[in-house]
């Protein structure tokens, strides 16, 4: 079958592709794996909210629908709204089709699934960012009987044993999943690497209307200083929580928690930690009061109105001298749970536009590579933006009209000038 | 900050290092260097140590001469003290590759310096080396480290340097991370 596009993935991402396409008359499929949402729908614990307040959370031609602006969507909140969103749009999806491979073809892509062939002169790659956990080597050497997790199979503290949890990770994933399975009664340790520490709130207002009102959130990818680091900068200290409560590893110390540094090597049943978590600390609390004094001078600069004057947050508290090694039997770790991260998965990708870190080489977005491919929804795609539900809005509609250049351009370079590439 | 733009100069060249890691981000196997030392017993503790060659950016190299470290105990270890110990080349290692780090980073930032020094200290029972109680490690119980630094710049400037010049150093990784080391004879 042949179609002038075909958008791998029905989630946020390829949903607002699939309506920015819409908008232009180019024809297209939508091919999802499972259903619409999949990854919102059944890879994400139970007690998951989005990190971005509601009036943030937006798809092309779609607001949040509800009245709750400040609030915090949780994951059946999320799927309602993407798979009202499929239906607004009239999405042409075909659910429960797996791409199977996708290769360079004399149309452009050849793209196999389980559910028979695609040809297509355009390819949008929506599949997601997140589709694999990304757990370290060292995780071999973890004695059998110590359970462990990801983020995509850990669900709820319930499902774990009453021994004590090991959490590797302190981004919003690790923190959020310490604080949770620590209140549940589970005494929890938390392997803290670099991680960004931003409060929930400040001077009275959201951290993500400081970002996306002082033009935090619009940086691009072209402009900022070090874009691999950028890249893998790891998801920010939020939490999303009805009471607007922040997150921070003084808070996890206080609840009594117990913070170790980067988890090194496990032998033996020692795990060893690093040494330098006041370090990792210290840059964290830095970077955070940079991006504060940031925003303190734009609100001078611009002469906004922010009633509540600037103040700092308590720099982070480290023990005088961490614990660097843990028997994790004779400690009682029973669980460990990697909050190590995510990568995507391209194991299907036949076309060399994949990186030896398994990542998809691109311009903002753009697969210079193979000309006519196109991948969405990864960190800082064209912009910080990019990174949180909203990007997609923005970043659609830039790469659509890149898209439909690409198409004319095809057609124009074609045989046969009348070529219809289903534009009508 | 005087308003005369005066180049800052820290003896650094960040353009080189930078072109470095592009270059090396585009061949990867090129950044895989090998650091090497041979050592030779002399008499008692005392030895010597030698570095002359490495290899890396895809051939071997050497440096401009040999250098050589000599290492001893001290005297109330009941050795002749013919050198530092080698716990203190230790913190040597340390202290120059943060030194080093801070440089690199000032001059990236454009931060002028004008006298950086550190103090190290490294806390140890010999309880430990001496065998004497199996709860004590043989290793430093921790090591303190104090910069002095001079520079035209900001309190959390500076303290940003030192706390980015931990980041990217190899010694302060190497002392604070485990490191798988194999010995072998013969």
């Amino acid at each position: 079958m042949y179609t002038t596009t075909v958008i791998i993935g029905a989630g946020h991402s390829g949903l607002s592709m699939s309506r920015r396409l819409t908008e232009r008359s180019i024809e297209h499929v939508v091919l999802e794996r499972g259903e619409v949402a999949n990854s919102w729908r059944k890879e994400r614990w139970d007690s998951l909210r989005l990190l971005t307040p509601n009036w943030h959370s937006h798809l092309p031609g779609m607001r949040y629908p509800g009245n709750d602006l400040d609030g915090f969507m949780g994951m059946p909140e999320l799927v309602e709204f993407i798979d009202s969103y499929a239906a607004a749009i009239d999405a042409p999806v075909h659910t429960q089709t797996t791409v199977t491979r996708v290769a360079v073809s004399s149309s452009g892509f050849q793209v196999t699934t389980d559910r028979g062939e695609w040809d297509c002169t355009a390819l949008v790659i929506a599949s997601g960012a997140a589709n694999i956990a990304d757990v370290p080597s060292v995780s071999s050497a973890v004695p059998n009987s110590i359970e462990m997790f990801t983020p995509l199979t850990y669900r709820s503290p319930d499902r774990l044993g009453k021994g004590g949890v090991l959490v590797v990770g302190a981004s919003a994933t690790g923190i959020q999943l310490a604080d949770e399975i620590h209140r549940s009664g589970r005494p929890v340790t938390i392997a803290v690497g670099e991680h960004v520490r931003l409060p929930r709130t400040y001077r009275g207002r959201d951290i993500f209307w400081w970002m996306d009102a002082a033009g935090v959130l619009d940086e691009r990818h072209d402009e900022v200083d070090d874009l691999v680091r950028a890249r893998h900068v790891p998801s920010p200290q939020l939490i999303g929580t009805p009471e607007h409560r922040s997150l921070d590893l003084n808070l996890l110390a206080q609840l009594g928690v117990k913070v170790v540094g980067r988890l090194g090597s496990v032998k033996d049943g020692v795990a060893q930690f690093s040494g330098g978590l006041a370090n990792t600390c210290r840059l964290a609390d830095l970077k955070m009061n940079r991006l504060l004094n940031r925003f303190d001078d734009w609100v001078v600069d611009e002469n906004i109105d922010v009633v509540e004057p600037p103040h700092r947050f308590e720099p982070t508290s480290v023990p005088s001298a961490p614990t660097v090694e843990i028997d994790l039997r004779r400690d009682g770790i029973g669980t460990i749970v990697w909050a190590t991260g995510y990568r995507p998965d391209y194991s299907w990708l036949d076309v060399p536009v994949v990186d030896r870190k398994g990542r998809i080489r691109h311009h903002g977005g753009i697969v210079r590579d193979a000309p006519g491919m196109y991948v969405l929804g990864e960190t800082l795609l064209r912009t910080r933006r990019s990174s949180y539900i909203a990007g997609a809005d923005q970043d659609t509609c830039e790469l659509a009209n890149h898209l439909y250049e690409h198409l004319d351009g095809h057609e124009a370079g074609s045989r046969d000038p009348g070529a219809h590439h289903g534009m009508s | 900050m005087t308003t005369t733009a005066k180049p800052v100069d820290n003896g650094v060249n960040t353009a080189a290092l930078l072109a470095a890691r592009e270059a090396l981000t585009e061949t990867p196997e090129a950044a895989d260097f090998t650091w090497r030392a041979t050592c030779s017993w002399v008499h008692g503790t005392y030895s010597r140590s030698t570095v002359e060659g490495f290899s890396g950016l895809g051939q071997e190299h050497v440096h401009r001469q040999a250098f050589t470290f000599d290492a001893d105990h001290p005297e109330c270890f009941a050795s002749e003290d013919r050198g530092a110990t080698p716990v203190e080349i230790v913190l040597a290692a340390l202290a120059s590759c943060l030194t080093a780090g801070v440089a690199a980073v000032a001059q990236n930032r454009n931060i002028q310096l004008r006298k950086v020094t550190s103090t190290l200290e490294g806390k140890m029972n010999v309880l430990g080396i001496l065998g004497g109680d199996p709860e004590v490690r043989n290793g430093f119980s921790a090591i303190n480290v104090h910069f002095d630094i001079d520079a035209d710049a900001s309190a959390d400037e500076i303290e940003a340097l030192v706390a980015q010049s931990q980041k990217r150093s190899a010694v302060f990784d190497v002392i604070t991370n485990p490191t798988n080391v194999s010995v072998s004879v013969g």
